[in-house]
């Protein structure tokens, strides 16, 4: 363990904070919370990113961490605060199966990400490839909460935390997409989380509440 | 071999006789963290050469299991704190348990406990063992898992050589110890009836897990009681520390080191009692119906830990 | 350099309309960038049925060969079209008050930049921008389906985000897992995600992770594809929108996310040198075309009705792709473009039924025939049409399809044969009262744009008499790119 360079150390730690938070975002009880670990979870993404960067001399992984800073971890939750604030919210996440119970199927979740990453990260040639499989165990953990959760806010940040979690594993699996592609991807979350702000008016205005549970009209008659 | 003896018996009696110093260090940085004037640092001791000195009141009911509890748990604690590598690695008693068997020995401290409770009838009583089984139903696994952890870490469940092991490695950033620790953490604080998960200082019964179990002692056996308490404490900081802080440990056989264990150990704990009462300062005791999520909590990311080790550091 | 046109147009006409589509003319103007995208695409066709496929721009960003030329030319036909359909029809909802000014400046708006990002994706070389280009296009529709702000519509709304929003990320990892693969035979960089270079080395590709990619590719593309068991989120989008999006929605985005599987397929089949590929397609296809004749049956509202009827339609086309060969390949091309026409026939028609009556349950539209011969005559035409009568088009494709599959695979020809039968039997039957039934509406005031219908269901009438050669050709060269 102590052969890996320092900075390999510290990507993986990075990488266990990000599953770490990935389990606290499910145990959140309160949505401001919610908006704060995302923040956290971009950071440490970001941070990871140009500590590969730096210490394979892939350049445009400085590119690539940066605009995730950007975006996710300061234009992102700050739209979210103020969304919050302006729709005026209920605070609670209100998730539909209990807690402890999440956080067991998210063990298991993460035993199958772990099994399901072996096979690719060991034909990979990167030096983060062990972290391909805290990537995909983040990817699931955020299709979990987005699906236990009846809210819209904690919906989304579910599929960004999602998106994250793909993204760290490109990160691991490949030193990153290319330029233009991460480009693109990040323009169209960015468009994605603009449109779903007016979308959220418009449910808002309508429902007077922000809580799906009031969507589930359209079922088979 | 008699050279081991002698530092067996002085580890042992130097937990014994320095625990309730912790538990006054704590009372301190508690007090000043929260702006008030703190009791002396000695008070545990007063308290305790008070209650030697009281008669003991005993009801009628209470049974022969009743009286011993006491001595049981206090012998118990003893034995663990014998045990645990404080400031020296070697001990002729460590091989009598290694890890899980230490688990092993604080459930049989806490079961005396819970029987000696129920013993006498009282609705309190009662009240308490059954919560303090559910708190130590979710607890153990949990400290098991963090115990494996370290384990895999060390390839044995020796304590001795998990120390050993991680005490001399090269410096590395293990993710899966600091899981570990956390879990350990928050597992501590429940086994020792700390907040969040219980108020050492409460009066209201209804609140109370560990408190209750012990309303009905008084003198030397309360004394007894109190200073198991005490011991139970100092020895989950010193298992922590040797899990997690193993710097500074005597080595086996190495006595010119043994000062600088004692100075390493006094910083140590000293450091880790004014972070339990800052810790302490800043939470509140949560719900009882939330403890359970609290301690699923720990054993998740124990249990993560050990997971991420598989993972990142094979 | 008309690649170049075939995209900025739509792209322009976004912007502009964006800026200033709350003036009356909004329509008008919203055709009038239709009407120049379908030119340059035909030109762009024009070029590629000459000259063969080419890579155009930089280090080839766009490349264009016979299977996605004819799909770029289908859809700027039919945006085209919808775009007549569009003009009186959002006039009469905005009369009715259904619309304001600018929710209307936002369709139009949206309408284009839509339009655009499809092409983009038909066109891009590189397989990171197509899906980067295919969540832009659900972006673009997104705000469209709610556009009514209904309680259903932005129901509607939200599950296509979410569930297409979820079904996309895991074709980001299928994409990121090709990415993977690409890189070791490829090298790192921009140039390891274009299709050329990647058809070019398939058979170098890592096996099993190719394999975990088309999975991931499939499920997240076959999402927007709306093959069952991930098809939840369609009948709803489609129905809740304004007819006009309904029409693009199920005439062309499912073709675009089919192309996206499509390309995948041909890579992975390279490298994977088996039958797996077409396998879990024809599984999909054929569980599509199932689950979905089933759920007709039950339906109440008629354009929800052809929503299914459109899973079940791809359902068809993505079993046929999956059977592969020739035959399959060449039935699977034709029965996507038949389905394109008819099936935006048949909203334009509903649309102005369901206008008329102010209902979109079949139970309160009855009698078109009377109110509108037009309207009535165009959607029992349409209906017929989809539902794979002769002469027209759809009976040719979907006779070429249950033809081989009863050569190759004999035990899906009962379960297709049941499924189409029991959707005719359920659609014929919804449809009929709502044409023939007895009504005591009135006759509609004025006169519908109904060209657009008739435009459709003239040419899929002709091309299921007559398919031209030099359109036969080139039906048949799309064919065998897809390995046919």
């Amino acid at each position: 363990m102590a052969a890996l360079g320092y900075n390999l150390q510290l990507v993986n730690l990075l990488a266990a904070l990000l599953l770490l938070i990935a389990f606290a975002m499910l145990s959140q009880r309160r949505i401001v919370g919610l908006i704060t670990l995302f923040a956290w979870q971009g950071a440490a993404l970001s941070l990871s990113t140009a500590i590969v960067g730096w210490s394979t001399g892939q350049p445009h992984l400085y590119w690539s961490a940066g605009l995730t800073l950007a975006l996710k971890v300061i234009a992102m939750p700050w739209f979210f605060y103020r969304l919050v604030r302006k729709l005026d919210v209920d605070r609670d996440v209100e998730p539909m199966i209990n807690i402890p119970t999440t956080m067991l199927i998210g063990i298991a979740l993460v035993i199958f990400a772990f099994n399901l990453a072996l096979p690719i990260s060991q034909m990979s040639g990167t030096v983060t490839r062990s972290t391909l499989g805290i990537a995909m165990a983040t990817v699931l953990l955020a299709f979990l909460m987005m699906i236990t959760r009846s809210k819209a806010i904690p919906q989304v940040i579910g599929f960004l935390s999602m998106e994250n979690g793909l993204f760290f594993a490109a990160t691991s699996a490949t030193y990153g997409m290319p330029m233009v592609v991460e480009l693109g991807v990040a323009l169209d979350v960015l468009v994605g989380v603009f449109v779903l702000g007016i979308f959220f008016f418009q449910i808002r205005e309508t429902f007077d509440s922000l809580d799906l549970k009031h969507m589930e009209k359209l079922k088979e008659r | 071999m008699s050279a081991g003896i002698l530092l067996q018996v002085a580890q042992t009696l130097l937990a014994i006789l320095v625990a309730p110093l912790l538990l006054g260090w704590t009372n301190q940085c508690r007090a000043w963290l929260q702006g008030r004037s703190a009791p002396p640092l000695l008070q545990p001791y007063f308290t305790l050469r008070k209650l030697f000195h009281k008669d003991a009141v005993i009801a009628h009911s209470a049974s022969p299991l009743f009286r011993f509890a006491p001595y049981m748990m206090f012998a118990c604690m003893a034995l663990a704190a014998g045990i645990v590598p404080m400031v020296v690695n070697d001990l002729p008693f460590s091989p009598a348990a290694d890890a899980i068997a230490l688990v092993g020995v604080f459930a049989l401290a806490r079961v005396f406990l819970a029987l000696a409770a129920m013993d006498i009838g009282t609705s309190f009583g009662t009240l308490g063992a059954r919560r303090e089984m559910m708190v130590s139903f979710l607890a153990e696994p949990a400290l098991l898992m963090v115990f494996f952890t370290a384990s895999l870490i060390s390839q044995s469940t020796q304590l001795p050589h998990i120390v050993e092991t991680l005490a001399h490695q090269d410096f590395a950033i293990y993710p899966s110890l600091a899981f570990a620790a956390v879990a350990f953490w928050m597992v501590s604080v429940a086994e020792n009836a700390r907040i969040p998960v219980d108020n050492p200082t409460t009066h209201l019964e209804l609140t109370m897990i560990h408190e209750a179990m012990i309303l009905e002692y008084s003198a030397r056996h309360l004394a007894l009681i109190e200073w198991a308490v005490a011991l139970k404490l100092f020895t989950y900081s010193a298992l922590g520390l040797a899990l997690f802080l193993p710097w500074g440990i005597a080595p086996a056989g190495d006595y010119a080191a043994l000062p600088l264990a004692v100075l390493a150990l006094t910083v140590k704990m000293a450091g880790g009692g004014a972070l339990l009462a800052f810790l302490e300062a800043i939470s509140a005791k949560m719900r009882i119906f939330r403890v359970p999520e609290f301690l699923g909590t720990a054993f998740l990311l124990a249990v993560l830990g050990m997971l991420i080790h598989f993972l990142l550091e094979f | 350099m008309e690649i170049y046109w075939v995209l900025g147009i739509p792209l322009t006409g976004g912007i502009f309309l964006a800026l200033w589509g709350n003036r009356g003319n909004a329509p008008e103007i919203n055709a009038g960038f239709s009407f120049l995208t379908l030119v340059a695409a035909a030109i762009l066709t024009a070029r590629i049925v000459a000259g063969g496929p080419m890579v155009v721009g930089g280090e080839g960003y766009f490349f264009i060969d016979s299977f996605n030329v004819f799909l770029v030319a289908l859809t700027a036909f039919v945006a085209f079209t919808t775009s007549l359909f569009s003009r009186p029809y959002m006039r009469i909802e905005k009369e009715h008050g259904r619309l304001t000014d600018k929710r209307l400046r936002l369709y139009h708006a949206s309408y284009q930049v839509f339009i655009a990002a499809m092409l983009l994706a038909l066109t891009t070389n590189n397989m990171g921008i197509l899906w980067v280009s295919m969540e832009a296009a659900t972006l673009a529709t997104v705000l469209l389906v709610s556009l009514y702000r209904t309680p259903a519509s932005l129901e509607a709304a939200w599950k296509y985000f979410i569930l297409c929003g979820v079904g996309i990320a895991q074709a980001l990892f299928g994409t990121i897992l090709l990415y993977f693969a690409a890189e070791k035979v490829l090298g790192a960089g921009g140039s390891a995600l274009l299709w050329t270079h990647l058809n070019a080395v398939k058979t170098q590709l890592e096996p099993t992770v190719l394999q975990l990619a088309f999975v991931f590719l499939l499920v997240g593309y076959g999402t927007k594809v709306g093959l069952a068991p991930l098809h939840n989120w369609l009948p709803d989008a489609h129905a809740e929108g304004p007819t006009p999006v309904s029409a693009v929605l199920s005439g062309l985005l499912l073709n675009v996310a089919l192309y996206a599987v499509m390309r995948s397929k041909v890579l992975v089949d390279g490298a994977l040198g088996n039958d797996m590929a077409g396998s879990l397609m024809m599984g999909f296809g054929l569980l599509s075309v199932v689950v979905a004749a089933f759920l007709i049956k039950r339906q109440t509202d008629v354009k929800r009705m052809f929503a299914y009827s459109s899973i079940e339609h791809m359902g068809l086309v993505t079993f046929a792709f999956g059977m592969g060969g020739p035959v399959a390949s060449f039935a699977g091309l034709l029965h996507m473009t038949m389905h394109s026409l008819t099936k935006s026939a048949i909203f334009f028609a509903v649309g102005h039924a369901t206008q008329h009556a102010g209902t979109q349950l079949m139970d309160g539209i009855r009698g078109l025939i009377r109110t509108n011969p037009t309207i009535g005559w165009g959607l029992m035409l349409g209906t017929i049409a989809i539902l794979g009568v002769p002469p027209f088009g759809v009976f040719a494709s979907e006779f070429l399809i249950i033809t081989t599959a009863m050569h190759e695979h004999p035990w899906a020809t009962p379960l297709l044969l049941t499924a189409l039968g029991v959707a005719f039997a359920s659609i014929f039957g919804k449809v009929q009262p709502m044409v023939f039934g007895e009504t005591e509406a009135t006759r509609l005031p004025h006169q519908p744009a109904l060209a657009p219908v008739f435009m459709h269901l003239g040419l899929v009438l002709m091309l299921g008499l007559f398919i031209p050669p030099y359109l036969a050709a080139w039906y048949r060269q799309a064919a065998q790119l897809l390995g046919g």
